[in-house]
């Protein structure tokens, strides 16, 4: 009964998120605020995963290849489509939901106990309109760079494991990143990562925004954005990878 | 002015407000006095829309805030300032950006226009060239000042100020009361004024409304409140002993 009504909450708040800001230029700093915040301080760790990540798929690949009929490039192909299909977009979005998605929730929640939310409502503003649309649109916008650029990092991250380990020549590795490449798996990719960036930042938005009691429901609200939003990002990576692949 | 009509409020099974209906008038400071948990937060959240009443209905000089729509509303909010009990100020804006905030967003104001503005504002509250501190840097009174400066910078004509003065030290208090009597004054506007300070009650009660059970229980000016017999209003205004004793030599004087 709850999860019913707590939906329906959700989709009523969303109608009031999707409405033309009150003025362009406030809302045009926000979301540089917003691209600063949700992307260019992910940077670091998306990098840091990616690189690693990429160069232990990669070894585990080679080390799993001992069949002579396989060309050695299998190595580069399966690490650049692991690395498309599913790190890149998914695990990264989900690291992104426990980074952007509670500290989402714990600023909102903080506005919300400490009553700047209702300062804003009394101004005449539309909170959710003011706080959460630049948030969407920087997720949304900003998500499919930070997952490219995981992308690059993680081949790249292969590259190195492989290359400076002598287990392959450079050719090698690239003809295998090259071979089959199909650009509708980015399209895919890049499809379900706005997806989950618009998941995580809806749905921690949401958490905050509603937040009753004290600083320690918020703390809570925040564990259970990045929970929820993990479940909701699992789901929907199933069902768009049903659609899309299949 | 603003009407309140009869309002009830309930959350869930309890009760807060019943029936509650009181008159607030322009170029006067309206207080709101009882004791804690009587409904006067909630009165007040009730008026400016943060909460929907059950029944009944609030008049903004003469047009009915509880019918409008969620547009219309924001045209009145625009009218309306608010200074919140724990000031609720923007801590990841300056000072200089809080106040200036409501001006962005509802004013075509020039930029120019808009720091003539934030300064004046702040000189009003005494805060000229602190316009750079982070409301973390700024102590308990100094927010408070801020809040009201964010609260009138768009010339209001409704001000509400929920509890305008607890935490703070006796001379800070009054410093913040005068602040808004003299607002109000200057500019007739419609104050309305949350106190538990008796204090306050006697600097800048033009006209007293006491709540009690969620009921409108008393009402009068700061004069009568001393000489009244209702016994919850005497329990609320002469708590302590030393009250107590004062109003007793009060009535040796008067025979
Ligand atoms: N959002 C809410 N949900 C449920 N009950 C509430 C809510 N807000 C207030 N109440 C209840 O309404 C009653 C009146 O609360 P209110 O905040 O108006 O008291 P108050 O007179 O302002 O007291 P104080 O002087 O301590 O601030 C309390 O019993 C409180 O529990
Ligand atoms: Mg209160």
């Amino acid at each position: 009964m709850n999860y019913i009504r707590n939906i329906g909450a959700y989709f009523l708040m969303l109608g009031w998120v999707f409405r033309k800001p009150r003025k362009i230029s406030i809302f045009w700093r926000m979301l540089m605020h917003e691209v600063q915040h949700i992307g260019i301080n992910s940077i670091p760790i998306v990098a840091l995963m990616s690189t690693f990540i990429g160069a232990v798929i990669s070894l585990q690949t080679a080390s799993n290849m001992d069949s002579p009929l396989l060309p050695a490039y299998t190595v580069g192909y399966i690490t650049q489509s692991s690395i498309i299909l599913e790190f890149s977009p998914t695990i990264i979005s989900l690291i992104l939901a426990g980074k952007v998605g509670s500290n989402i929730a714990s600023e909102i929640g903080t506005m919300r106990i400490t009553e700047q939310i209702d300062a804003l409502e009394i101004m005449g503003v539309n909170s959710l309109n003011y706080l959460v649309f630049p948030k969407v649109i920087a997720a949304i916008a900003y998500f499919p760079v930070l997952v490219i650029f995981s992308m690059f990092l993680g081949m790249l991250g292969g590259f190195a494991a492989l290359v400076i380990s002598g287990l392959q020549s450079p050719e090698t590795y690239i003809l295998g990143l090259r071979s089959w490449f199909d650009v509708y798996n980015v399209y895919y990719a890049l499809t379900k990562t706005v997806a989950f960036g618009f998941i995580i930042v809806s749905i921690s938005s949401f958490y905050g925004y509603y937040v009753k009691g004290g600083s320690l429901d918020v703390g809570k609200a925040s564990t259970k954005s990045v929970v929820v939003s993990s479940v909701v990002i699992l789901i929907f990576n199933f069902i768009i990878t049903k659609l899309m692949l299949l | 002015m603003i009407e309140v009509v009869s309002v009830n409020k309930t959350f869930g099974k309890q009760q807060v407000l019943f029936a509650v209906s009181a008159t607030f008038l322009p170029g006067k400071v309206n207080l709101i006095i009882g004791q804690s948990g009587q409904g006067k937060s909630v009165l007040a959240k009730c008026m400016v829309g943060l909460h929907e009443v059950d029944s009944g209905s609030i008049l903004f000089n003469g047009r009915d805030f509880t019918a409008m729509e969620k547009s219309e509303k924001s045209e009145i909010r625009q009218e309306i300032g608010m200074l919140f009990q724990g000031s609720a100020l923007f801590d990841s804006m300056t000072v200089e950006e809080n106040v200036k905030f409501p001006l962005s967003m509802f004013t075509k104001m020039t930029k120019k226009e808009m720091q003539m503005r934030v300064d004046f504002c702040l000189e009003r509250v005494n805060l000229s060239g602190r316009n750079g501190l982070y409301p973390s840097e700024c102590s308990g009174g100094m927010q408070k000042r801020v809040g009201i400066a964010r609260a009138i910078s768009m010339n209001p004509k409704y001000l509400f100020c929920d509890e305008p003065n607890s935490g703070l030290d006796p001379k800070t208090a009054i410093v913040i009361d005068s602040l808004i009597k003299d607002i109000t004054y200057e500019y007739g506007i419609t104050t309305m004024v949350i106190t538990h300070d008796m204090n306050s009650v006697m600097e800048i009660g033009d006209s007293v409304l006491f709540i009690h059970q969620g009921k409108k229980w008393w009402e009068g000016d700061r004069h009568s409140i001393i000489s009244t017999e209702n016994p919850e209003i005497n329990a609320f205004v002469f708590a302590s002993e030393f009250m107590k004793e004062i109003k007793e030599s009060l009535k040796g004087q008067k025979r």
